[in-house]
């Protein structure tokens, strides 16, 4: 529908066609920004891609090479270290996708004593992540004799409250008629949760997945406690041990290796950027 | 007879959840608390109860004043600047100027990265005479070379830039979802009335973003004591525990000097803070909230 309403006087139509300073400002702002909050991750590419005599030099001319990711591949037991990380997120995900699911239903849809309270401590965990409660989970970890093993390292977030609250409204949103039509058929609540609440609430299992697997990939503190071998060192402790050596290595290959790790979460993102922001979207809005 | 079904549907679905959530959050939370009334077991020696002596080592400790004045100025230093920026962000990126994309793209990069690998490519940053700081400055201007990270009056700032880099483009998503929420006829009734841009942002659009932005500022909040990563690669919390936070001291403390007893007791402080903090802030919040 096109807008009948007559502009006032002084809103002159041709206006429109001049960009006016205000735009001006601020398309330059947003730009300078842009460039400065760039800088730093496309001065790491440039290093990183270059022979280390052009780590401080910017010619259009200078040579590019792969040799600082064979470098850094070669120094360190990185395919190992992708491995174990490969490995400790998607084992997060399945866990948080499970647990999460079946609690997530049960608030959403069954009424039963204690439910509120119980929900009140779910929450809680967004203040009080285990993150900040190293000490004692090292504890229980060495007490269950898990330490140095990668399911120590994903066991304290697989129950996250996160998830819960985040597809709990997600299946409050779930018309109860449907789940009615279902329950007369005879459905069990398994099947119900299977075939009606799951496939419903497919965007928001992409979005918390993508917010647990960027999360868990980066993950460094818990981690770095838990483990002291390269069997089962994520990335982002091998890169730390890595860059830690006294071996005088050159910033390129260092920058080489932090590319690495962070590379794939960093291509996926470039290439699906929408989604990816989309996703942190749908995840905060609370 | 359904009523009884779903009761037991409901826990029988609920607790393998609890379980781990109870295993890994709130009993380790209780049991530090307890923890911090009992001496670091040794060897054979086990725990034994000392009443209120952590804690009186606590007020004695230096280190942990230093370290929680720090934290505070970290949280000072990081909030309101991420939190400004992201809230331009958002602004830009839902406008309709020319690049946004782009501009979208290079705010929300670093919070993909890992703070290690975050940490990692400022350090070449910051590097003296070397790093492209000191390159820039004795190139452009022929100033001396300078170490910001060796520096106690300088190692915190530096930090700061860090964390505010990572941080502001992943506040920016929050405030870009509520941005898309407000009405466009809201727009269209401040152009009739011939409200300018910057007041309509002023009186409109901020107050309808208050939710969000306390929202942001309680996450900030958490993370200012949450993220500790990069002092690992960095500094590691010097020099002279300069640059030192509350959590990276409790690793420290647990797992370098292996003092568990007191690990526990710096780890209630940390839990008491982010209570009052988040408590305080709601408060603090609520009635500019209720604005609209």
């Amino acid at each position: 529908m096109q807008t009948n309403i007559t502009r006032p006087k002084w809103h002159h139509p041709g206006r429109r066609l001049m960009p006016d300073f205000d735009t001006v400002l601020n398309t330059f702002a947003m730009w300078v920004l842009a460039f400065l909050w760039a800088l730093p991750l496309l001065y790491a590419i440039w290093t990183a891609f270059h022979p280390a005599a052009y780590e401080t030099r910017f010619v259009l001319t200078a040579p590019l090479t792969l040799d600082n990711f064979v470098k850094a591949w070669e120094a360190a037991p990185f395919a190992r270290y992708f491995f174990n990380t490969v490995i400790l997120v998607t084992l997060i995900l399945i866990c948080q996708f499970i647990l999460c699911t079946l609690a997530a239903f049960a608030f959403a849809r069954f009424k039963f004593p204690g439910s509120s309270i119980l929900f009140t401590l779910v929450l809680l965990q967004l203040l009080v992540m285990p993150d900040i409660l190293i000490v004692e989970n090292y504890k229980t970890i060495r007490a269950l004799g898990l330490v140095d093993t990668i399911v120590a390292i994903g066991l304290p977030y697989i129950a996250s409250g996160f998830g819960i609250f985040l597809l709990r409204q997600t299946f409050m949103t779930i018309p109860k008629e449907l789940d009615e039509a279902a329950r007369v058929e005879g459905a069990s609540f398994l099947s119900l949760l299977w075939n009606v609440y799951i496939p419903l609430a497919k965007p928001t299992y992409l979005a918390y997945g993508l917010v647990s697997v960027s999360h868990h990939w980066n993950n460094f503190l818990w981690p770095l406690i838990i483990t002291n071998s390269v069997e089962t060192r994520p990335v982002t402790v091998g890169l730390s041990v890595f860059s830690a050596i006294d071996a005088g290595l050159e910033w390129s290959v260092i920058n080489a290796a932090t590319l690495m790790t962070s590379g794939p979460l960093l291509i996926a993102f470039l290439l699906f950027q929408r989604q990816f922001v989309q996703s942190f979207m749908r995840a905060g809005i609370r | 007879m359904l009523h009884r079904r779903e009761w037991v549907y409901g826990w029988l679905f609920l607790s393998p959840a609890l379980l781990f959530l109870f295993a890994f959050t709130h009993y380790p939370a209780l049991n530090t608390i307890i923890s911090s009334f009992f001496s670091t077991p040794k060897g054979r020696r086990p725990a034994k109860f000392i009443g209120p002596e952590n804690y009186q080592t606590l007020l004695q400790d230096e280190v942990f004043w230093k370290v929680l004045e720090n934290n505070f100025w970290f949280a000072v230093g990081t909030i309101p600047i991420s939190v400004a920026l992201a809230l331009a962000m958002a602004l830009w990126v839902n406008s309709q100027l020319k690049g946004k994309t782009m501009a979208r793209v290079a705010y929300f990069a670093p919070t993909v990265l890992p703070l290690i690998a975050v940490a990692n490519i400022w350090l070449f940053f910051y590097t003296p005479g070397f790093g492209l700081i000191d390159q820039l400055r004795s190139g452009l201007f022929g100033l001396p070379a300078i170490n910001l990270l060796g520096n106690p009056d300088t190692v915190l700032g530096a930090m700061i830039v860090v964390a505010i880099w990572k941080e502001a483009g992943f506040f920016m998503i929050f405030y870009l979802a509520a941005l898309q929420s407000i009405p466009p006829v809201l727009k269209e009734a401040a152009d009739i009335e011939g409200a300018g841009n910057f007041y309509y942002l002023r009186k409109v659009v901020i107050p309808l973003l208050m939710p969000t932005t306390l929202f942001v500022s309680v996450n900030a909040v958490i993370n200012s004591f949450r993220l500790v990563d990069h002092i690992f690669v960095m500094t590691e919390g010097g020099p002279d525990n300069a640059s030192s936070l509350l959590l990276f001291y409790i690793y420290e403390t647990a797992f370098q000097y292996w003092q568990t007893g007191y690990a526990a007791t710096l780890t209630v402080v940390m839990l008491l803070l982010l209570s009052v903090l988040a408590i305080g802030q709601f408060f603090l919040f609520d009635r500019k909230i209720h604005y609209r």
